[in-house]
């Protein structure tokens, strides 16, 4: 993958920065980013460094002293904004008990009252609407739960081996074929979509951008690893049932075949996955360190946060055409 | 009887094959094949699964959250 192309004055610094030929005198410093927009693709764009990478970028940008001071700054500012909407949100108490803890993500997803975007796709997105919906959230799906792996040395014993449970299913239980990320390869595939790795960063709205920087965030930082398995029990909490309504929106379009499959996957596979990541690893993640236990909370809360401007975006973006 | 380690706790943690959730599924784990209740027999091909309880899922007999929707008597 190409690294994508710059949205202001930050991310047109940081492609410079992290290409293969940047030598370190060209560049002054960092500039400011233009819009909320340069720092969402700014950020994107040094996290990647840590997963697959660009074939365009310096090997070792991954730990350029400068890209990660801009890193530094920009995650800052993304854990504000997602701590300061917590804090304004009407949702369960921060100072949740941490035997408590797996009911109290229950509380906050039934909370939940962002838009469906499954229930439009169920019944009446377009053929062009369920298309650019995918292109969206491929920049997901292409490397799903990776960033919930770099959580597994964080873990205490038994939330650690229920990551590893959850994981290998997420890592197709052995299989390559079976690998989630790799069925929804297939998938874009199957519906005439590139299947590339990052093939549609450049399409990515904001709030794409954002939700996928947020959970790298969590990923990426020690300090964040309660708030990445509250955030994964929320994912895996609201993933069967709107699983289903996918399936059932693509075969209303005619789009059988890979990309059915994908999300009838995870009808039955998220069944099971909400159960050991709400109790087994937020559970007993609590219990062994309480003070995670309103981190957990928080990592929920942002999930279901960033799903709800991304669908709202998303729906409005439809409305207007 | 396992040793006590320093905190006065055995290390010996639970890890059942069959965990009933509440209000939700039965969730099995090292299973290799399961029947369901017409007497088809399917295989399983991952670690852990969660059989549906509710009897309302579309996929039975495999859980598919159908129980979350259903009101609670
Ligand atoms: S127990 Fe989950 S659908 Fe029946
Ligand atoms: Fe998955
Ligand atoms: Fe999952």
């Amino acid at each position: 993958m190409r690294m994508p192309k710059p949205r202001g004055p930050l991310s047109e610094w940081t492609v410079a920065r992290l290409a293969a030929t940047a030598s370190d005198h060209e560049l002054g410093p960092a500039p400011s980013a233009g819009s909320w927009e340069d720092e969402t693709i700014t950020l994107w764009t040094l996290h990647e460094l840590s997963y697959r990478g660009f074939e365009d970028a310096a090997d070792r940008a991954e730990w350029d002293p400068e890209a990660l001071a801009v890193r530094q700054t920009l995650e800052i500012a993304l854990e504000e904004r997602l701590r300061d909407r917590w804090a304004g949100a009407d949702v369960s108490p921060a100072d949740v008990r941490p035997a408590d803890v797996p009911k109290a993500l229950e509380r906050v997803v039934a909370e939940d009252d962002g838009p469906s975007l499954a229930d439009h796709v169920r019944r009446h997105a377009t053929l062009d609407e369920v298309l650019e919906l995918l292109r969206q959230r491929s920049i997901y799906h292409l490397k799903e739960s990776d960033s919930s792996a770099w959580v597994v040395p964080r873990l205490p014993v038994r939330a650690k081996a229920a990551l590893m449970e959850l994981q290998y299913d997420e890592y197709g239980d052995g299989d390559p074929n079976r690998l989630h990320s790799h069925l929804f390869a297939r998938g874009l595939v199957a519906v005439g979509l590139r299947s590339e790795y990052g093939a549609y960063v450049d399409d990515a709205l904001p709030e794409t951008l954002e939700m996928n920087n947020a959970s790298s965030m969590f990923g990426l930082q020690r300090r964040l690893r309660g708030a990445a398995m509250g955030h994964l029990a929320a994912f895996e909490m609201t993933s069967s049932l709107p699983s289903r309504k996918m399936v059932q929106g693509l075969s209303r379009l005619g789009l059988d075949g890979a990309m059915t499959a994908y999300y009838d996957e995870h009808v039955e596979a998220d069944a099971i996955h909400e159960h050991l990541a709400a109790r087994d690893i937020c559970g007993t993640l609590a219990e062994d360190e309480p003070d995670q236990a309103s981190e957990i909370i928080f990592g929920a809360f942002a999930c279901l946060d960033l799903e709800a401007r991304f669908a709202t975006a998303v729906l409005a973006a439809w409305d207007r055409a | 009887m396992s040793e006590l380690w320093d905190d006065g706790t055995d290390q010996e943690f639970d890890h059942p094959d069959v965990v009933l959730q509440p209000h939700g599924p039965m969730l099995l784990r090292g299973a290799t094949s399961v029947q369901d209740a017409t007497g088809t027999v399917h295989a399983v091909t991952r670690p852990v699964v969660a059989l549906c309880r509710c009897e309302k899922s579309s996929r039975l007999p495999w859980c598919d959250g159908t129980h979350k929707v259903i009101p609670r008597g």
